[in-house]
């Protein structure tokens, strides 16, 4: 129990850092690398919480795929050298008094419920692709059919007029 | 312990919510949307852990999917609004306004 208080500790701190980079770093570039270690270190929570094949998974497609992808989409809009890869923040203490007063009402809830402390039964991987493919069937097919939608229409969109 | 990982998400998730208010730059306020998906995930994950099932396994899931296709069509149609007006700040996107 306290090697998983340690881990959770480290990773928060890790990732709350990583999470004000995102948010406050002037340069896009640093912000999409510092969203990079948010991820991760939530595949590293993911770990913590014995979902390892969830862990992957993030680390594949979020680590992987959409920083991927942002990279591409910045070096397409901005150059990379110069002042415009620079970026401001506007209303900062207007946003922070509104992030804050979410944070303070979630919390407060979280707070005042009582959540079971035991942990449930173990759950593994194989429990995960048979309840995909049986209960949740119907959802898994939508999103196939949502993802080759999506995909094509992000193809079309940005395709060159030609 | 799960009210520990809440925090944590929930801090996440303002710490999001702060970029996509604050952030000029269309894809920064889409950094913002991925840190606020992200915490939710935590939540997910936290639940199943802690007696919620194979369920909450299922829909972080669902979710990471939904949200690599939502950066993929949000990214294009930056490129997109980037090709036409020659900026991403969001401050400069009033076309629709009225």
């Amino acid at each position: 129990m306290t090697a998983e208080a340690l881990g959770l500790g480290g990773l928060a701190v890790v990732m709350l850092g990583a999470s004000l980079g995102v948010v406050l770093a002037r340069n896009l570039f640093h912000s999409v690398l510092w969203l990079a270690l948010a991820l991760v270190g939530t595949a590293g929570l993911f770990v913590l919480l014995h979902a390892d094949f969830l862990a992957a998974v993030q680390v594949l497609l979020y680590a992987g795929g959409v920083v991927t992808i942002v990279v591409f989409a910045i070096m397409l809009t901005e150059r990379l050298v110069g002042q415009s890869l620079r970026q401001t923040n506007r209303g900062v203490l207007a946003g922070a008094i509104a992030a804050g007063a979410v944070f303070v009402g979630v919390a407060g809830t979280i707070l005042r419920t009582r959540p079971p402390s035991e942990t449930g039964p173990a759950l593994t991987t194989a429990a995960l692709g048979t309840a995909v493919l049986t209960e949740w069937v119907l959802a898994f097919e939508v999103l196939g059919i949502l993802l080759v939608a999506a995909l094509l229409g992000a193809l079309y969109l940005a395709r060159t007029e030609e | 312990m799960l009210q520990a990982y809440l925090l944590l998400a929930a801090a996440m998730f303002a710490i999001g919510l702060f970029g996509v208010l604050t952030r000029r730059n269309a894809v920064g306020i889409l950094l913002g949307l991925e840190l606020m998906l992200n915490a939710v995930n935590i939540n997910l994950v936290a639940f199943a852990r802690f007696g919620a099932g194979v369920g909450g396994w299922v829909l972080t899931l669902f979710t990471i999917a939904i949200t690599v296709t939502e950066v993929a069509v949000g990214l294009a149609i930056v490129i997109v609004i980037f090709r036409v007006r020659r900026t991403v700040d969001a401050d400069h996107l009033h076309l629709l306004r009225g």
